[in-house]
């Protein structure tokens, strides 16, 4: 019986975060459907780490020693052998670095149709159906995949908690023969401490000259500290010399589109607007409810910044657990 | 030594996009065509090539309003080549895009091929992956720089993850790369440089197919519900906070 | 690059016997150094300079100096023609040097200059080649694009060009949709179109007419940059596209005059279209109004009682000489104390937007102690004025972020003069 497979994203000698939310997505579709959930582990050890797949059946595993680090083409060969030897129903996979190397390549080798960018996926009437944003999340594809395709999920689309049940799933082993990697890992570099690069941030804490004084400055830094994000500013506060330059945000400075900006204290001037207005959630916090930041704001929180952001510093570390 | 740059337009977001009639499809007619910014990038990390080790570039570009100003644009930061790609409707897609690529690139010869790593549009697949798939080469994206040794035939490239952390891998040539950013931000073309190259009238046209490939069916097409202005979040701090954190969690940004 | 001043001379004349007219000079009484040559310098960068076309009055210069304390730059930095000359002499390559980028193109250096060095037409000149090479500062690159792909430098749609008329409160004939044969081609400009603040003068303009029954109409969509900071920003290839489209539409309708929102492209159309081939009688807003002071005088329904300074725009000031039509004007507004900054008129400070000015905000924050435009309203508070008033669209969004940045907030409002004029005729206020 075709299976739903879901591709296990590893980071190093442990799971990603997303590749619960794949096993989530996967579990409630291989109901719908009526078939099975497999997941795919790919490199040494995987062996061990199917006890963490507890949602899938079924966790298949390919232990080429070449595969100890990530190399697209490598996995892409045993990706292709599972398609190739199972026939899943639907391959599942990440939208992500990894994920983005081998969802199309592997659609091209197979011939499958893949769906990319999903933010929404079900099962209705035996037709896998999925809702994908396009041009930059100003519109929507509903998408029907009627016989067998690939999806690639965007990580944060689905809840993660469905995808960590116990159990112990059968572990069968891939046989891929002969994979040649002809992409292959040299080294990895882990991000400098103080050198941030806001335009590559997916969380942005903006503080503008609501905040006051230098001295609180700590309690937007404590923010996005819980919130794994990092801080930026408007024009006025660099000026003043209280952050570098890159870290400013506006006409004179840099141009960012993070996952989200929360603007502390900005009032929303048109040369600050320039460079964010396209962040993808954008919340403001100020204490004039008629500033133009809350025109392009989605959410707004009309108060007074000493109050709030000690307030969702808090709430956010209790979330977090 | 020949680097090859696959280019796509795509609808310009300054613009808005309206739907068709039917709810299916884009208006094509209303669309204003820009190059993926993506592939602007793979342009330059190409230039940069051509300037490090003195490689051939050569940009191919299916035709749509506004191709010639990419082509003329490319000539004029230094491509050596400029090809325009006959015969493609707009909307046809990255996979038939991709195939159309696959068949002109064995003439038009190629050493490495560089693409943007994403567009906005390409919802069934990446050119750059599929376009590796179909020609049985290595792919690597989201790639932030590229070295090349062609003595050895092979490639070291840069290839980001979440949280900036950065690997670096040794390729097989020819390959694929997928583009993020070149190593340098994608050079000027002063205006008159290009119109006098459009004067010139360098560049060539080959022609393609649309084929038929493989393709989810697309039921609709539609606008997510927003908003104009911020939806206020009400209450003394604390419940303001924690709405604020609900929503936060439900968009999968308070992951650890 | 050679040294200068500490190098020993080389050549010296000395007699060890000399004695002239009964007198005895012999030995070091009659030493003689050899004439050292200003060859002795590389000149081939101020030749380069000089070289091209519209560069050649650089080599006029005498290093007198008088340009420097009236350059708005060397105020706030360290500037100047007289330092632009002394450095290429020694050897710095303006071609790739920042100090290429920092001059506004204000004129006040050449006001006061005796040998008419021309910083208005070096510049450009050697910016022209420097963009040729690729080198430009990446916010003015980003701008260039913009204003080359959709005719405006923010990068908007042209189709929202025109939208500001929706909420104008009067009726607006846009040509391209009703194309009549009009006494004024009113030419809006992009800031007035685009930018919030200047969507509020252009609305104010539009209400000003219509009360005074002014017979205009606007290009909408079909207007595009006029190009003269462009141009200025060494962007030639760039303004001719703008210059040849901007002939192209205007030829395509009928009116006696253009009537223009701002200083720069009151340049453009009245200096340098001509040499492409587009000849129009060109009136600043502020030069059309003026005749008809008498009337709006009767039409005054409301005070704008406050003091107000007046920043002359070095683009219809110190360049075409105009500096009576908007004190005019602002002085038959019922309520108006008009008081003067110490730099006005002639000597007024540059805002910082011209010549490029506007989209290098980045590139010259490494260069100077503060904003140009920071400065201007500092001088600005001190008249003890409450409003600042402008008549150029680029000034607004720079004095309103001038003003907070320089800790001003709600001490100084800054407002086109036909926003005042708006007012004062009873329509209500912006914000």
């Amino acid at each position: 019986m075709a299976e739903v497979m879901v591709f296990a994203e590893r980071q190093g000698d442990s799971l990603a975060e997303v590749t619960y939310e794949l096993l989530a997505a996967g579990r409630q579709l291989s109901q719908a459907l009526g078939c099975e959930l497999s997941a795919l582990l790919v490199g040494p050890g995987a062996g061990a780490l199917a006890g963490g797949l507890g949602t899938a059946d079924v966790v298949v595993c390919a232990e080429d020693p070449q595969l100890a680090h990530f190399t697209p083409d490598g996995t892409l060969q045993v990706l292709e052998a599972a398609v190739q030897q199972r026939s899943p129903r639907l391959v599942l996979l990440p939208s992500t670095s990894q994920g983005l190397d081998l969802a199309a390549p592997l659609s091209a080798r197979t011939g499958l149709p893949l769906v990319a960018y999903c933010r929404e996926l079900w099962a209705e009437d035996g037709v896998v159906v999925a809702h994908s944003q396009v041009y930059g999340g100003k519109l929507v594809v509903e998408v029907a995949v009627p016989e067998r395709g690939i999806v690639c999920l965007l990580p944060g689309s689905v809840s993660a908690e469905a995808g960590r049940a116990p159990g112990t799933p059968r572990v069968e082993v891939l046989s891929v023969p002969g994979v040649s990697a002809r992409a292959r890992f040299r080294q990895r570099f882990e991000p400098e401490a103080g050198d941030v690069d806001i335009t590559r941030e997916d969380i942005l804490v903006a503080v503008g000259r609501g905040i006051g004084d230098r001295e609180n400055l700590s309690l937007v830094e404590e923010l996005a500290e819980a919130l794994g994000g990092a801080v930026c500013a408007s024009r006025p506060l660099v000026d003043n010399g209280w952050l570098p330059k890159n870290r400013q945000v506006g006409k004179s400075g840099l141009v960012v589109k993070p996952k989200l900006y929360l603007a502390v204290g900005i009032s929303g001037a048109p040369e600050h607007l320039e460079g964010m207005k396209d962040s993808e959630l954008i919340v403001a916090v100020n204490t004039d409810a008629r500033a133009p930041i809350f025109d392009v704001a989605h959410y707004g929180v009309v108060a007074d910044l000493f109050d709030f952001l000690p307030a969702l510093t808090e709430a956010v570390r209790q979330r977090k657990g | 030594m020949d680097v090859v740059v696959c280019c796509k337009l795509v609808p310009d977001l300054v613009e808005e996009l309206e739907v068709n009639e039917a709810g299916t499809d884009l208006d094509w007619a209303a669309v204003r065509w820009v190059l993926n910014e993506f592939d602007d990038h793979a342009l330059e990390e190409a230039l940069l090539l051509k300037e490090s080790t003195g490689a051939r570039v050569t940009v191919l570009v299916p035709e749509a309003d506004g191709a010639e100003e990419v082509l003329y644009t490319a000539l004029a930061k230094g491509a050596d080549r400029a090809v325009r790609l006959t015969g493609l409707p707009p909307g046809a897609g990255s996979r038939a895009l991709a195939v159309a690529f696959s068949r002109v690139l064995p003439s038009v010869g190629y050493d490495l091929i560089l693409t943007g790593v994403q567009a906005v549009d390409d919802v069934d697949g990446q050119v750059g992956g599929l376009l590796a798939g179909m020609l049985g080469l290595p792919y690597v994206g989201v790639v932030t720089g590229v070295q090349v040794d062609w003595q050895v035939h092979k490639a070291v490239v840069r290839k980001e993850y979440a949280g900036g952390v950065v690997e670096e891998l040794e390729v097989d040539l020819p390959a694929v790369l997928g583009i993020q950013s070149a190593q340098k931000p994608p050079r000027y073309a002063p205006v008159s440089k290009v119109r006098q190259l459009m004067r010139e009238g360098k560049a060539e046209a080959l022609p393609a197919e649309l084929p038929a490939v493989p393709r989810a069916a697309v039921r609709r097409v539609f606008r997510p519900q927003t908003d104009r202005r911020a939806q206020i979040l009400e209450g003394p701090a604390e419940q303001a906070a924690a709405q604020l954190v609900a929503i936060l969690e439900e968009r999968g940004l308070l992951r650890r | 690059m050679p040294r200068t001043g500490l190098d020993k001379v080389d050549g010296v004349l000395e007699q060890e016997v000399a004695v002239l007219e009964g007198m005895d000079i012999s030995g070091h009484w009659n030493r003689m150094f050899e004439q050292r040559v200003v060859w002795d310098y590389p000149t081939d960068i101020l030749e380069k300079i000089t070289g091209l076309p519209g560069g050649e009055s650089l080599a006029w210069c005498y290093q007198c100096g008088k340009c420097v304390p009236v350059c708005p730059v060397d105020i706030v930095g360290d500037y100047g023609p007289r330092k632009v000359y002394r450095k290429a002499q020694l050897g710095v390559d303006l071609f790739r040097d920042p100090d290429l980028w920092l001059c506004t193109t204000c004129m006040n250096c050449l006001r006061v200059c005796p040998k008419a060095v021309d910083m208005i037409q070096i510049m450009p000149a050697v910016r022209e080649v420097a963009v040729q090479d690729g080198q430009v500062p990446p916010e003015l690159q980003k701008t260039f694009q913009n204003i080359g792909k959709y005719g405006n430098p923010m990068g908007e749609s042209p189709r929202k060009r025109a939208e500001w008329v929706k909420d104008a409160g009067v009726p607006v004939t846009v040509l391209p949709a009703d194309p009549r044969p009009v006494d004024v081609l009113w030419y809006v400009g992009s800031y007035p179109s685009y930018h919030p603040r200047g969507k509020d003068a252009a609305r104010a303009m539009a209400r000003v007419f219509f009360a005074l029954g002014v017979d205009f109409g606007i290009l909408g969509h079909e207007e595009w940059e006029d190009g003269d900071s462009v141009r200025l920003a060494g962007e030639k290839g760039l303004f001719e596209v703008l210059a040849e489209r901007n002939i192209r539409t205007f030829a395509k309708y009928r009116f006696n005059r253009i009537v223009v929102t701002g200083p720069h492209e009151y340049n453009a159309f009245k200096k340098v279209y001509p040499q492409y081939g587009g000849e129009y009688e060109v009136l600043h807003y502020t030069q059309f109004l003026a005749p008809m002071i008498p009337r709006l005088r009767e039409m005054f329904v409301r005070e704008v009682r406050c003091r107000v300074t007046f920043h002359d725009p070095c683009y219809l000031g110190r360049h075409h000489g105009e500096y009576d039509a908007p004190r005019r004007l602002l002085q038959a507004i019922p309520g108006v104390e008009l008081v003067e900054m110490p730099r006005c008129r002639e000597n007024g400070y540059c805002c910082g937007g011209g010549g490029g000015g506007m989209w290098l905000d980045s590139f010259t924050r490494d260069y100077t102690r503060e904003r140009l435009s920071d400065r201007r309203v500092r001088e600005a508070v001190e008249t003890g004025a409450e409003v600042l008033a402008v008549c150029c669209p680029y000034e607004v969004s720079r004095f309103e972020d001038a003003v907070k940045a320089t800790g001003n907030d709600g001490k100084l409002a800054v407002r086109d003069i036909i926003e005042l004029v708006d007012e004062a005729l009873g329509s209500p206020r912006a914000g």
